[in-house]
């Protein structure tokens, strides 16, 4: 094999010792990215599964892709709606395609830049999870973000929220919400209200479905929210590119399907309590169901409630957790006049709770345990 | 008595290589080592020298704790090498094997009592066969048990087929039955696989509590069976026997001789007709070479199966414990792509980012590629699916590796050893070695709790 060979010729300039030896660990990256390594078992079981990280990651990724597509989209028929214009199909895939692609950029070249130089640090192997994060972060980005505020918020959420933790594995909160929550607090201009959803339109306001909503305006049709022809994060406009990579997700059995089913029901369950209180045409009486298809609410509860690292961890404390990610979306969304995106806190101040959780659910497993003796 | 128990985690993994059943030959094997490292919680101390000449049954060390267990030659012969590693740690002592064994003849107690099977079982170094729940120690005579365990059936990846393999053994069985259940006032419990019941002489054995037990690995490992039928509490004590190993017993009670021979399952992908050779505890694994498919490239040799089984080459021994040798080929090449590839059809993975879980009678030729490389906890989950055991994994390790004695204690560390955990580290995506973590966090347990 010819690349085998190449590799081979160039790895002693950067194992330890050779040249660029200080290089090993982003070479090693470079490396296990093209192979698979020769590394074989030392003790404990001979064989293994064929699963890695990689391939769990990967997996992640190519359940993104339907969202990411249809969101590629979006931004052209978006910008061709608020233009006036007609763009033609290819013209709106080109147009988004130019504006995600900076993002993209932005979002990979300083999160892995981070997390090499983080590895070579520590003389650790390159960790695989700002593959996933780094797809997801632009997804849940207003398109009009400022690159040097995504880069920013890329920093703060790899630094602060992985990386001073120990890396992949060990973080408390969901980096890519991280990195949304950081721009939302910190420049709010630009990650809410209705200027920043819609691309390269000076002046033209096209709000979500959920600042309408907040503020007793016309929602679209629901057909629309379904298909995500609306104004929105990246990704998250699409009801169906979001199930379409939750069964991929399911199928593979990649991210827990208990989440997902306990955050919607959760979400419905709130919804409804709010639907028999509130007067009728108020925000509260909005169908619970409705509240699934808009913002990024299923965005959330698929892509992100469901992250191994931050959520629950046991099979009990699943169901629990991922109820209250989608009863507390709900509730922030109709109680908290200033955020109409609850989503976002919701995952967030769960995952800060998912050990307590995990807690409980343990500890009845061990003074049950303890009963035996 | 009889309850059924279905195991629904778990996984048989699909190496193939399985032994059919018929005996290829007997072997002989020149030189026969006794691994004091085989057995758990021991420290050696010799009691014969090299070139001393020895029986099947002579001594040939003991333990420095506890001098009355002791360990026997399974065969006759010359003691050849006292083999010893750093610090003079005891690894191996050797004997050059006689043709023919010459037996030392062991009184047969008349009637059976609690004290003289005890005597008989220590006096013949047969004691090690027992082992002690929790920590798979070797068992304490001066403890009783609060039962005897036996598992019918083995599920370990390729293991023997206790069915073939003891089917000319009921009366030995028998009698090592009645031997043990003398040990104990809880009984002697025996798990027989649901599907096999039918044809299996076991059912027939008087004496037992008998139990059930169907569903894939580890349905068979007798620690899983445990904690289904009569959990490991604080203070408990179970010992378990080896199925082989009661016969063994048994052969000691009816002919009054340590009797070490046995069928040994010579099995793998890298084994050109996986058959079953008549050979000896302790054998050499040369001996059984001639069945390796040398075109494979580098083997390995392992005594036992591939989880938990000990790679100990072709010039290594047979464990104690063991009755299956696995030939595998060694996994060190680089495979472009692996990860990405949408199908790796020459790999099995039990999770389902691979297409591999769809064809579930394919037989897969494993090697020893890790198949990626090691990282942090990350997909916590996936090692409740092959531990069918009240107990939370996750958890359970993160307690061994932070050595808190308390919640190791909590979670459960009594009712593992590592064989019962060895499908998570199969199954790991991180390529965590998980029986590590827990054999260190059962050193710890037996250092600080002692």
């Amino acid at each position: 094999m010819g690349l085998r060979k190449i590799v081979d010729n160039i790895k002693p300039t950067f194992s330890k010792g050779g040249k660029l030896g200080f290089l090993h660990s982003t070479f090693d990256a470079f490396e296990t990215f093209l192979f698979v390594p020769n590394t074989v078992t030392k003790r404990g079981a001979h064989v293994r599964d064929c699963v890695d990280l990689k391939r769990i990651m990967i997996i992640v990724v190519l359940a993104l892709v339907p969202s990411l597509l249809f969101g590629i989209w979006n931004i052209g028929y978006q910008h061709s709606l608020a233009s006036g214009g007609d763009m033609g199909f290819w013209a709106m895939i080109w147009y988004g395609i130019l504006k995600i692609l900076p993002l993209y950029l932005v979002s990979y070249i300083v999160g892995l830049g981070i997390e090499f130089i983080s590895a070579q640090i520590k003389g650790h192997e390159v960790n695989e999870g700002y593959l996933v994060s780094g797809m997801i972060i632009p997804l849940i980005m207003p398109v009009n973000v400022p690159l040097w505020m995504l880069a920013l918020a890329v920093i703060f959420a790899v630094i602060i929220g992985k990386e001073i933790f120990g890396g992949t594995g060990m973080n408390i909160w969901n980096p890519a919400l991280l990195a949304r929550a950081f721009l939302f607090f910190a420049y709010p201009s630009h990650m809410s209200g209705d200027k920043v959803w819609v691309a390269g339109v000076d002046g033209y306001t096209g709000a979500t479905p959920l600042a309408q909503a907040a503020a007793g305006e016309q929602l679209p049709s629901v057909m629309e929210m379904v298909i995500g022809t609306i104004p929105g994060a990246i990704g998250e406009t699409s009801v169906i590119a979001i199930l379409i990579g939750a069964v991929i997700l399911i199928a593979t059995g990649v991210a827990s399907w208990k989440i997902m089913v306990s955050a919607v029901i959760g979400g419905l369950f709130v919804g409804g309590i709010a639907n028999l209180c509130g007067a009728e045409g108020s925000y509260l009486a909005l169908p619970c169901w409705q509240h699934l298809v808009m913002g990024g609410f299923l965005f959330g509860a698929v892509f992100m409630a469901t992250d191994p690292v931050t959520s629950a961890q046991t099979e009990k404390g699943k169901w629990i957790y991922g109820f209250l990610v989608g009863a507390v979306a709900i509730v922030i969304r109709l109680f908290n006049a200033g955020y109409p995106e609850g989503m976002m806190l919701a995952i967030l101040l769960m995952n800060t709770f998912a050990p307590l959780i995990d807690h409980y659910v343990v500890n009845s497993n061990i003074k049950k345990r303890m009963r035996r003796a | 008595m009889s309850d059924n128990i279905r195991i629904k985690k778990g996984l048989n993994i699909p190496i193939s290589g399985a032994a059919s059943r018929s005996v290829n030959k007997e072997v002989f094997s020149d030189v026969v080592a006794i691994k004091p490292t085989d057995f758990r919680g021991i420290v050696p101390k010799m009691k014969v020298k090299e070139g001393e000449t020895v029986k099947a049954g002579t001594i040939l060390f003991a333990d420095k704790a506890n001098p009355q267990i002791q360990f026997a030659s399974p065969c006759s012969g010359v003691v050849e090498a006292v083999v010893r590693g750093e610090k003079r740690k005891l690894l191996s002592v050797r004997i050059k094997a006689d043709k023919e064994i010459d037996y030392i003849k062991f009184d047969i107690p008349k009637e059976l009592t609690n004290e003289n099977v005890k005597d008989l079982l220590l006096q013949s170094g047969l004691w090690c066969a027992i082992k002690q729940r929790p920590y798979g120690i070797v068992a304490n005579p001066d403890t009783t048990p609060k039962s005897i365990f036996i598992s019918g059936f083995n599920t370990a990846p390729l293991a023997a087929d206790l069915d073939f393999v003891l089917q000319n053994e009921f009366e030995a069985l028998q009698a090592g039955i009645n031997a043990l259940s003398k040990l104990t006032a809880g009984g002697v419990h025996l798990s027989i696989c649901d599907g096999c019941y039918a044809n299996a002489n076991l059912n027939k054995l008087q004496g037992v509590i008998q139990h059930k037990v169907s569903g894939p690995h580890p349905a068979g490992n007798v620690g899983v069976q445990i904690n289904h039928i009569s959990p490991i509490a604080k203070g408990d004590i179970i010992w378990t026997v080896d199925l082989h190993l009661v016969a063994t017993i048994g052969k000691l009670f009816t002919k009054g001789i340590y009797d070490a021979s046995q069928l040994v399952a010579v099995v793998g992908p890298a084994v050109k007709t996986p058959t079953y050779v008549k050979g000896i505890q302790g054998m050499q694994i040369s001996t059984v070479k001639y069945l390796a498919d040398e075109s494979k490239g580098t083997l390995r040799y392992i005594s036992g199966d591939v989880l938990t089984g000990e790679n100990v080459g072709v010039d290594g021994f047979l464990g104690f414990y063991k009755n299956q040798i696995t030939v595998l080929p060694e996994g060190d090449y680089y495979e472009m792509f692996g990860w990405v590839k949408p199908f790796r059809s020459k790999k099995f993975s039990f999770s389902h980012t691979y297409p591999s879980f769809l064809c579930s009678k394919k037989r897969y030729n494993m090697d020893t590629n890790l198949n990626g490389g090691v990282r942090a906890f990350v997909m916590s989950d996936v090692y409740g699916k092959v531990l069918p055991m009240d107990i939370y994994p996750t958890y359970l390790f993160k307690a061994a590796l932070a050595k808190d004695l308390e919640k190791m204690e909590q979670l459960g560390i009594y009712e593992v050893i590592e064989e019962d955990i060895a499908l998570c580290e199969y199954v790991c995506p991180s390529k965590i070695e998980i029986q590590k973590i827990i054999s260190d966090g059962i050193d710890l347990m037996i250092k600080e709790m002692a």
